[in-house]
């Protein structure tokens, strides 16, 4: 019917206006995306940049040996030398580089948080949308089921499953995705209950589309937001807790330099000299705030429903 | 208000077999075999099948799981949750002594965070982007950004460069020497607090501000009532539930931070001894921690839930 009127020639400035305009391409819609998410959230994004930078620094240490000693060298310099003195900060207990291990430490840190976070929100949120979608005898049981497992201080299930399966980095994220799971279940479950009650869901399934197919074309895509800011808010609990286990001796194994065991060292060395335990926890600090400023941007911007949680 | 009360009972009570099922899985069958997960330790220790053989006789794992299962929550209910392995005694009197210390440090880093939270975001609300406002929210954001071990070090450290000064590290009980034992909880009590104040004073401010939008604040204050009055007893009387709820939920999650504020300040609580427990392997004493630290919390929620229902009576028809 457009084509009649092509004549009176607005019809043609109309269409050129949407040549001149085309849908940008994905890397340049990812660009002003994150331009504008810079100018309105200019605390989110430094949270961003210094996440993006610890990673790279991580990367680094572990593959290109980014770090300028063996973390585990004894010796490079005098023992509990301050920073500044040999080596940029300093030296523990028994004379290691302190700088080295934190270095290793970013990589123990960010590689439990992130791997645990992942698998750990991916898996409830699985478990949430099932659960909210089949309902019935399932539904109920997976809620028992996490309400239990809610009942419990991270910390302390945590604890117990690491005695239960032993100190290693790799039975920590077994014990973060133990924690994390049930949380992420209830908030994606809820969610896609609302999902599954509107107008569009009930259209398609109406029209007869198969159960998996709601699933993947109506109420995965609406959790998708809530996946991402689930993702990006809890990455910093996660290293907290492994920061903590680490801290206790339960964690990470004390022969692998972490945070959580650098900070404990400082405890221990406390009256000696007080950098031992300042950097291992300005290390944690930075990461958490940045990874919660970060968080708490993207939150706001992808899903104000999850703000307050 | 009675179905109200019956309908959370009944949720209670498979959540509490739930929580010591959970507890059970997590220490008896998740280790594949307990003794051999004891016997080899970390490092694979060896061991004979003599050895083997009597450890399991000793933790009762020779048996079938239910059977296992059933006369352990049989204990349980009688309050005998077996023998610890490192101590060498009955788990119960191992834990019994601990609990009220850990306890007291629960009361009192609630009661911190309450009398510190509550008139910091009723300030915060009456007064939006005032400078006490800002500062208290930027409190709140590194209250609850940074965790609990990183607040006590570094408590512990300002206290000796500043005030070259610490507290005696330790515990001295409350009724033997009650100067001596505030004097040792209230720094930890302040570390594991932070994080309840900050949360605490954001649910305040953002409660307290909702409250102040509504009409009969706006009647309150039109029929001539002094301002006083206006914000105590309409505004804080309905902004205090959600506050009260908070504040229990929090009470029940500070077991978890004690166990890392009591191996810093050295205190002898239930926390101190599940991670001794939990690097000798001691499983019976793990499990008995776990299961009393989940019903406890179980316990306050409900109780929370009940109370709220009682103030609240939208919350019961609802």
């Amino acid at each position: 019917m457009f084509a009649d009127q092509t004549e009176t020639g607005e019809v043609d400035i109309l269409e050129a206006n949407l040549r001149i305009k085309p849908k940008p391409k994905f890397h340049i819609a990812v660009y002003q995306n994150v331009i504008r998410f810079a100018k309105n959230k200019p605390l989110a994004f430094s949270g961003g940049v210094v996440l993006a930078a610890m990673i790279v620094i991580a990367f680094l240490t572990r593959y290109a040996g980014l770090a300028p000693y063996d973390p585990e060298q004894i010796g490079v310099a005098s023992k509990f030398g301050g920073p500044g003195t040999d080596l940029i900060l300093g030296t523990d207990q028994l004379g290691r580089d302190v700088l080295s291990r934190l270095m290793f430490g970013t990589w123990v840190s960010l590689k439990v948080g992130l791997l645990s976070t992942v698998i750990g929100i991916s898996a409830g949120t699985i478990i949430g949308i099932f659960s909210a979608y089949m309902g019935g005898l399932f539904d109920l049981v997976v809620q028992r089921v996490v309400d239990s497992l809610m009942a419990f201080p991270p910390i302390i299930l945590a604890l117990g499953l690491m005695a239960a399966l032993g100190a290693s980095d790799r039975n920590v994220i077994i014990a973060l995705i133990a924690i994390l799971t049930p949380g992420a279940t209830r908030v994606v479950r809820s969610q896609a209950l609302s999902i599954k009650e509107l107008d569009y869901t009930l259209a398609a399934r109406a029209i007869g589309a198969t159960a998996g197919r709601v699933v993947w074309k109506h109420i995965l895509p609406n959790v998708m937001a809530t996946y991402i800011v689930l993702i990006t808010i809890t990455v910093g609990f996660a290293i907290v807790v492994e920061a903590a286990l680490s801290f206790l001796g339960v964690g990470v194994p004390p022969d692998v330099p972490t945070w959580g065991g650098m900070l404990q060292l400082g405890r221990k060395y406390i009256d000696v000299t007080s950098w031992l335990a300042v950097f291992p926890g300005i290390a944690i600090a930075l990461v958490v705030f940045a990874v919660n400023f970060l968080g708490d941007g993207l939150r706001d911007v992808m899903d104000p429903k999850l703000r307050g949680r | 208000m009675q179905q109200y009360v019956i309908k959370r009972i009944i949720l209670f009570v498979p959540t509490v077999l739930l929580v010591t099922l959970i507890a059970f899985i997590v220490m008896a069958v998740l280790p594949g075999d307990p003794a051999i997960a004891i016997l080899e330790g970390d490092g694979g220790g060896s061991y004979t099948a003599e050895d083997l053989e009597k450890l399991r006789k000793e933790l009762g794992t020779d048996r079938n799981v239910f059977v296992q299962y059933g006369s352990w929550i049989g204990g349980v209910a009688k309050g005998d949750f077996g023998e610890s392995l490192w101590f060498k005694s009955s788990v119960m009197t191992e834990l019994g002594g601990r609990i009220p210390v850990t306890v007291e440090l629960a009361v009192l880093a609630t009661l911190l965070a309450v009398v510190v939270a509550v008139p910091l975001g009723i300030v915060s609300a009456i007064k939006p982007d005032s400078p006490l406002d800002y500062g208290s929210r930027i409190f709140t954001l590194i209250g609850i950004a940074v965790p609990n071990f990183l607040v006590a070090v570094m408590m512990i450290l300002f206290l000796l460069k500043i005030f070259n000064w610490l507290p005696s590290l330790g515990y001295v009980n409350l009724w033997e020497d009650p100067v001596q034992n505030l004097s040792q909880m209230i720094f930890p009590a302040l570390a594991l607090a932070l994080y309840e104040m900050a949360f605490i004073a954001r649910v305040t401010r953002s409660s307290m501000m909702e409250i102040i939008r509504e009409d009969y604040m706006r009647t309150a204050r039109s029929k001539g009532l002094s301002e006083k009055v206006v914000l105590f007893r309409h505004g804080l009387k309905n902004a205090i539930l959600p506050i009260l709820t908070i504040s229990g939920w929090q009470f029940g999650r500070l077991f978890g931070g004690t166990v890392v504020i009591e191996t810093i300040f050295l205190i002898p609580g239930m926390g101190r001894i599940l991670i001794e427990a939990v690097q000798h392997r001691d499983f019976p004493l793990i499990q008995a921690a776990i299961v009393i630290i989940g019903i406890a919390i179980v316990c306050i929620n409900l109780l929370v839930d009940l109370l709220y229902g009682w103030l609240d009576p939208r919350i019961r028809y609802a």
